[in-house]
């Protein structure tokens, strides 16, 4: 992989002296991708699904023709068990939703990780809420190891739902998906997973993992914002109530009641993203033109260096695991004495952009007793150079806070 | 490497080396402050002798900004009286949002350093912390 000719492809990255190790909050975009969404509107706007003219039935198609990249993409059965969101969060929402109205009663167990987004989190607090079911948390330990096991003592003949991330957006760890899957399947429990920062990373196929539901963004993986989207077995979609109701989810409706459209239509009310839907298209048709084995392959060599590097600080702790290739990319660190948001701003000074914060994961930020961090997140199109230049700002960041070394 | 940040010497100083964070005996009035943004979460601790400040100090964590501004933001206003400290704490939360004057600038002396901050949307709430706490203070003590 030559990174120079692929960082010429990033309009963004070409055109500006910044170091972009934010790739784990959005990830830049290629300039096929923006003409992709610029032909969408030059070439096939029209409302889809609506007219009955030529051009709202190209709009259609294109959608539709995104719709099948995803399901290809992410290896599902048939198109219509892609519901196309506005990102993960949306998906997650929507399953939380329909599938806790379809299965939840009260005293019922939903499952979730201590290592999940607020997005994996929030919508099951909900869902326990409204439902009078029980949310229960499986932990990691303090080296943010998870594993099968781990979910498995947390079942009970109660459990009805388990919805775990396939990565960590604040360690890099990957939960085996697969597994866990497979031990929920044989308690006839539901799986759900948060793939918003796998699927960017890393092949995913939703039919070998055997997951019920994978979420994800198209923001994180070189699309737009704005368009995402759910995998649902069909089995499950077709059995779930709707999450949002409007416009072009219905087959009809009366003053009194409504039965709906067939999925995945059910689940898309309102005007759809179908620009965003045919530049996630584009996206995936870049990302699959590298290739996942070489993404994977540069994401962990520059994971390594970095560690490599930070290692030799003593003042510098990088959360989770202490073996480069658990992290995929992603780097949570604390410098001593050192406020994460202050050694954000010094980055920035630096033209060093990373995330400073909680990373919307309090309760596992509190589980291992760290308030806040600062993240380095990696893609394919950084660079080596990119990465000694985060640990050489490091290197002198305590003394630019006013301390002795 | 050169310093060319917004964290100059000053700035430094006061965070590493506060002067005003401890504990302060016969205290007679205390309020927390937060910002749950970056995760600053300080205690005002002020003893008035009638209208005037006569001590005062602050404890709790947070980021640079935040524990800077406070320590600078006590070397001002104690022996101040109360209506002083409102001005002055008036004439910061408009320097803040690029409203101040230079000689009112002047008037703020070390604190002045924090005018920067209004280019940092983000970082704003950590520069005001201090200054809104100890606002909220010394106006609930005037209703009584």
């Amino acid at each position: 992989m030559n990174v120079n000719k692929i960082r010429a492809d990033f309009p963004l990255l070409a055109g500006q002296d910044l170091i972009y190790l934010d790739n784990a909050a959005t990830s830049q975009k290629p300039s096929c991708v923006l003409a992709a969404e610029r032909e969408f509107y030059e070439k096939y706007n029209a409302n889809p699904f609506r007219g009955l003219y030529d051009l709202s039935e190209q709009a259609t198609e294109r959608y539709e023709e995104a719709r099948a990249v995803v399901q290809r993409f992410l290896g599902a059965r048939e198109a219509a068990e892609i519901v196309f969101t506005r990102n993960a969060t949306e998906g997650l929402n929507l399953v939380a939703y329909s599938l806790g109205s379809l299965l939840l009663q009260p005293g019922d167990e939903i499952v979730i990780s201590i290592m999940e987004h607020h997005s994996n989190l929030l919508p099951w607090q909900q869902a326990a809420q409204r439902t009078g079911a029980v949310l229960k948390y499986v932990e990691c330990t303090q080296e943010g190891r998870l594993t099968p096991a781990d979910v498995e003592q947390a079942l009970t003949d109660r459990t009805r739902i388990v919805s775990i991330t396939q990565m960590s957006n604040v360690l890099g760890w990957v939960n085996d998906v697969k597994a866990i899957a497979a031990l929920c399947h044989r308690r006839g429990i539901v799986l759900v997973a948060d793939g918003a920062q796998s699927v960017p990373h890393m092949p995913v196929n939703v039919a070998e993992l055997d997951v019920d539901f994978l979420s994800f963004s198209g923001h994180k993986m070189l699309a737009p914002m704005g368009i995402g989207a759910l995998y649902g077995k069909r089995e499950w979609l077709e059995k779930m109530p709707p999450f949002l109701t409007g416009g072009e989810m219905i087959e009809s409706v009366t003053r009194t009641g409504a039965t709906y459209a067939e999925v995945p239509h059910k689940f898309e009310a309102g005007t759809v993203n179908a620009a965003g839907a045919y530049a996630l298209g584009e996206a995936i048709r870049y990302l699959e033109g590298i290739g996942f084995d070489e993404i994977t392959r540069r994401e962990d060599e520059l994971t390594a260096l970095a560690m490599e590097e930070m290692k030799k600080l003593p003042f510098v702790r990088v959360l989770g695991s202490e073996d480069p290739k658990e992290h995929h990319g992603i780097l949570s660190f604390a410098v001593k004495d050192v406020h994460p948001h202050d050694v954000a701003a010094i980055l920035s000074a630096d033209r060093i952009a990373v995330r400073a914060g909680h990373h919307c994961a309090q309760p596992l930020l509190a589980h291992l007793k760290t308030p806040s961090t600062t993240r380095a997140s990696l893609a394919f199109y950084n660079t080596e150079d990119e990465v000694r230049a985060l640990t050489e700002s490091l290197k002198t960041l305590r003394r630019r806070m006013g301390y002795g070394e | 490497m050169e310093n060319k940040t917004f964290y100059n010497e000053s700035l430094t100083e006061h965070n590493v080396h506060p002067y005003h964070k401890h504990a302060l005996e016969g205290a007679t009035m205390a309020l927390e402050g937060v910002n749950p943004s970056c995760g600053d979460d300080i205690v005002l601790l002020l003893k008035m002798d009638g209208n005037r400040i006569a001590d005062a100090s602050f404890q709790g964590d947070g980021c640079a900004i935040s524990q800077a501004s406070a320590d600078m933001m006590l070397d001002l206003i104690i022996g101040k009286d109360r209506e002083e400290a409102l001005r002055l704490a008036d004439i910061f939360l408009r320097m803040i949002q690029g409203k101040a004057s230079a000689e009112e600038l002047e008037e703020l002396e070390e604190s002045s350093v924090l005018s920067d901050v209004a280019h940092m949307p983000a970082r704003v709430k950590c520069a005001c912390l201090g200054w809104h706490t100890v606002k909220e203070m010394l106006e609930k003590k005037k209703d009584e």
